[in-house]
């Protein structure tokens, strides 16, 4: 599978006019590789990850084109994008483990949830339990009720249910936010078990946790405030950043190993801009200790070495 | 020092905004209004007494008798806005009674918890069961005359459960929230909690519980006139449909005795439920239609 | 100086009461003056009900809270309200800690008409504005604000500076940073460990280890509402002891060491082991023997052509 996400820009209606969640996202992605999409509350990343599968109202399809094994995607259409949505690419959406009905029983739910796609549950309940084998889970966990299982049991039962027509690529929003630590563990080491046994080829991994990107991610994406800052394989993101913004994260960091006694890590000074009216030209600029009267214009998204993107005047320009 | 204040008005200006925009909102409010209006201005509409005999009997509407006459000859429509304004005064007295109780036993249950909120509980759920109308039968045989405020004070008295329970629901949920713990660490007394911190937050909740109560108290008083268990003098709209039927109006087709209250009584009731569909809408914003 | 002794917390649930569920069992612990202690645990662990009951906010069932001495379960009004002077909590969620209707600053207020009465309007204002500066805020941003025009960051300090408003000396920090963003939290963190230079006691409640390495000098780690283990930071971090202190290790996504890479660190740690039996630390067994740390088992017959090398299981065989 690969992925290719070209000027993808998508605004939000609002009563104040549209807020620029998304502008001119692109980057590739290739078969086999997670991915994670990182940055703080407000970057965009829920609103790109949306957009490759539910772009609804309030969100609007502004430009850009996104194309999955060299196929053009319909976002921008809801009811086209029917026949991709689970199929092609599915989502492990942000709380779902808590948004499962807790009238219906789970066998149940899944049963309506594959009829509604026009498949028939018993044709593919011995692959859905091979699956929950895979997972750990029991097979009598169908016949049970969502409050009766644990945070981790829910979660690994949505990523069943998401990978079950084993798509191509699965965006996992915030899957190990509100879970234990041992249980994060084994959900992160069951996403990447999805993907090395072909259950999916490729997933982003959405999060605000850069150590569990650490753990599990080929590559990272940074995100700020709606553009793309930098992409590169993780190692790299995460010892030897190129974008101010990706160093300035990346040390505030708390680590184990650091004490506040031997090395006071320092924060990022101000906020992320508002969307609704954004700042011209580099979104970060109003923060980096770096910025010059270039950083007016919106730097482009380049590579600087194989495989490691950066959107930054200082940085490209060095390179070119 | 510039401490200029947006916050604040554009938030309340955000309900106007949608609070005039509402469709239900504004055709239920228009409806009340206008019977609200016609009753408290009704005197100089007409100024006939409504229990003066005289007029021609059983005679339907004309230029001199807007809604006609009853089989006595008295005027309906004088009975009319007198029945008006003794429905509206039972709504208030009597939903406003138990909005009162409701409060006061569903703040305490609900901030509280614990044994007094089972104990509130349980009295919340005794008078829920209670049956009415048993009981009002035992009082009206022991009370020969009752008055409006007597009927008024029985409603309150008993229809405080529903309001007692939503309230209670809410202030649970609200109490859980941490800026209540920071009221509590702040050494803030529980009563001022409640009424500083929790009740605010509510205020959608609460006018909406009031409206209903209200509605509520006006069926009720509707209900318990027309079968004779109402006030013992005076006019309501179910007083006049209790006559109305008494009198034979139904056989002798004297419509305009008995449809003019009922209507009226649906009208106001169905648009102050109206109204509640349309407060959720306006303080909730997720039920926006954007 | 804050020190729980033996504090436990019950609670009654199930009809009328029936059943006991314990959220907290027999904790001891001591938080002396300037010093952070964090209390890691997952969710259940009972954390936050240690928070809540040193605040006073949950009764505590059995057990001494006390502070400088005094008993903390016993106070009552005006003594309780005096306890507050000295000792305040910050919560979780910063959007939920103000009440949505009001302004931010509403929480001063609060703490003026319960605390300072009599004090004048500008001796006041001179307070608020060096308690905001003295967390990093400049009130000319901050003040006459409604919560939802301010960051998350911005509110945690706020109610820092709140906190400060008062003589305090301990604050109960219960994940105060966990729903900040990576690049806000460091802030507040880095904040507490200079208001602890100046004193100040934390008891930093939190279930991400790598910020309690960083801020705290002793760690307790809590499990089930009961401590499991508890020391010195660097101690607990580089040899926990306690198989469920153990598991955490190896289950925090660190930013510098992979999982396989911890856990192989922290197995070479027990298998330091130059004599007692090689299996000693993955064994199963419900009973070990008394000398299977020490002793190391030879190769034992237990049937004609059957040898094993555990004295546990050798022995029992041939009974």
């Amino acid at each position: 599978m690969s992925l290719q996400v070209d000027g993808l820009t998508v605004y939000y209606q609002t009563l104040q006019g549209d807020v620029r969640a998304l502008e001119n996202a692109t980057f590739s992605m290739a078969d086999g590789e997670i991915m994670g999409l990182a940055g703080e509350s407000g970057c965009g990343k829920s609103t790109l990850s949306n957009s490759l599968i539910l772009l609804a109202p309030p969100m609007k399809h502004v430009c850009g084109r996104v194309l999955l094994d060299g196929n053009e995607l319909p976002i921008g259409r809801v009811e086209a994008m029917n026949r991709y949505r689970f199929k092609e690419i599915s989502v492990v959406p942000q709380y779902a483990m808590n948004a499962m009905n807790p009238t219906r029983k789970i066998g149940k739910m899944i049963e309506e949830l594959l009829r509604a796609r026009g498949i028939e549950i018993r044709k593919i309940l011995p692959e859905l339990k091979r699956r929950l084998d895979l997972v750990e889970l029991k097979h009598n966990v169908l016949k049970m009720y969502p409050i009766e299982l644990s945070g981790g049991m829910k979660q690994r039962m949505v990523m069943v249910l998401s990978t079950l027509l084993d798509p191509s690529l699965l965006l996992a929003d915030e899957i190990t936010s509100a879970l234990d630590v041992s249980t994060q563990k084994a959900v992160a080491g069951m996403l990447v078990g999805f993907r090395d046994q072909g259950i999916v080829k490729s997933v982003i991994v959405i999060t605000h946790d850069m150590s569990i990107l650490y753990q599990i991610a080929d590559s990272i994406l940074i995100m700020y405030a709606g553009q793309l800052a930098e992409k590169a394989d993780t190692e790299t993101i995460i010892h030897t950043p190129r974008h101010p913004y990706t160093k300035m994260l990346i040390t505030s960091l708390p680590k184990v190993g650091v004490k506040h006694d031997e090395r006071r890590l320092a924060g990022i000074p101000g906020k992320p801009p508002l969307l609704l009216d954004p700042p011209e030209g580099c979104r970060f600029r109003e923060r980096c200790p770096h910025a010059h009267e270039r950083c007016l214009q919106v730097p482009p998204f380049v590579e600087i070495a194989p495989g490691h993107h950066v959107a930054c005047w200082k940085v490209g320009d060095k390179d070119a | 020092m510039a401490r200029r204040d947006r916050g604040g008005k554009k938030r309340r200006n955000e309900f106007l905004y949608f609070a005039l925009r509402n469709n239900k909102l504004k055709i239920g409010a228009s409806i009340v209004l206008l019977f609200l209006l016609v009753a408290a201005f009704g005197s100089f509409l007409t100024d006939r007494d409504p229990e003066a005999f005289g007029g021609p009997m059983s005679s339907p509407p004309s230029a001199e008798y807007w809604f006609g006459t009853t089989f006595f000859g008295q005027d309906v429509f004088a009975q009319f806005i007198a029945g008006l304004r003794a429905t509206f005064l039972v709504g208030a007295l009597g939903g406003g009674l138990a909005t009162v109780l409701g409060m006061l036993i569903g703040f305490v249950a609900g901030y509280r918890g614990g044994a007094v909120d089972e104990s509130l509980n349980v009295l919340t759920n005794i008078v829920l069961v209670i049956p009415t109308f048993a009981l009002l039968l035992i009082i009206s045989a022991y009370l020969q005359v009752r008055g409006l405020i007597m009927e008024s004070i029985f409603i309150g008295l008993t229809a405080w459960p529903w309001a007692a329970r939503a309230i209670r629901a809410q202030t649970l949920s609200l109490r859980s929230r941490e800026f209540v713990d920071m009221a509590r660490i702040s050494g803030m007394r529980p009563l001022r909690i409640i009424f500083t911190e929790i009740a605010p937050n509510m205020m959608s909740y609460l006018v909406m519980t009031f409206i209903l109560q209200f509605g509520g108290a006006i069926l009720i008083a509707a209900t318990l006139d027309f079968i004779g268990l109402g006030p013992t003098e005076g006019f309501s709209l179910g007083i006049m449909m209790q006559y109305a039927v008494l009198w034979g109006a139904l056989p002798l087709g004297l419509w305009w005795w008995f449809v003019p209250p009922g209507a009226a009584i649906a009208a106001i009731v169905g648009a102050l439920y109206f109204m509640n569909v349309g407060l959720d809408e306006v303080f909730n914003p997720k039920l926006r239609e954007t | 100086m804050l020190s729980l002794d033996r504090v436990s917390k019950t609670y009654r649930v199930g009809t009328f009461g029936g059943k006991l569920l314990p959220a907290v069992s027999d904790v001891t612990l001591g938080i002396p003056d300037g010093e952070v202690v964090s209390l890691i645990g997952e969710s259940g662990s009972g954390k936050s009900t240690i928070g809540k009951m040193i605040l006073r906010l949950i009764s505590i069932t059995d057990g001494t809270i006390t502070f400088d001495g005094t008993d903390v379960g016993a106070l009552k009004n005006r003594a309780l309200r005096d306890y507050y002077r000295s000792v305040q909590g910050v919560f979780q969620d910063p959007f939920s800690s103000y009440n949505p209707i009001f302004k931010a600053d509403r929480v001063f207020d609060v703490v003026r008409d319960h605390f300072y009465r009599g004090l004048r309007d500008r001796d006041w204002e001179q307070k608020v504005d060096d308690a905001l500066e003295s967390v990093g805020l400049n009130p000319d941003h901050v003040l006459n604000k409604y919560p939802h025009q301010l960051s998350g960051g911005q509110l945690q300090r706020f109610l820092i500076a709140r906190a400060l408003l008062l003589d305090l000396r301990f604050l109960v920090a219960d994940e105060i940073i966990s729903m900040l963003d990576a690049s806000t939290r460091i802030d507040v963190l880095n904040l507490l460990a200079d208001l602890k230079e100046r004193g100040l006691s934390v008891l930093f409640i939190t279930h991400d280890l790598s910020l309690g390495y960083y801020i705290s000098e002793k760690a307790a780690i809590l499990y089930r509402g009961c401590v499991v283990e508890y020391g010195k930071t660097e101690k607990i971090y580089t040899r926990p002891i306690h198989p469920y202190t153990k598991m955490l290790m190896e289950s925090v996504p660190r930013l510098d060491k992979k999982w396989e890479d911890v856990e192989i660190e922290l197995r070479a740690q027990q298998d330091d082991l130059s004599s007692g039996c090689v299996y000693y630390a993955r064994c199963t067994r419900k009973e070990k023997g008394a000398d299977c740390r020490t002793v190391r088992p030879g190769l034992i017959e237990v049937e004609p052509d059957h040898q094993v090398a555990c004295g546990c299981i050798a022995g029992e065989e041939r009974t």
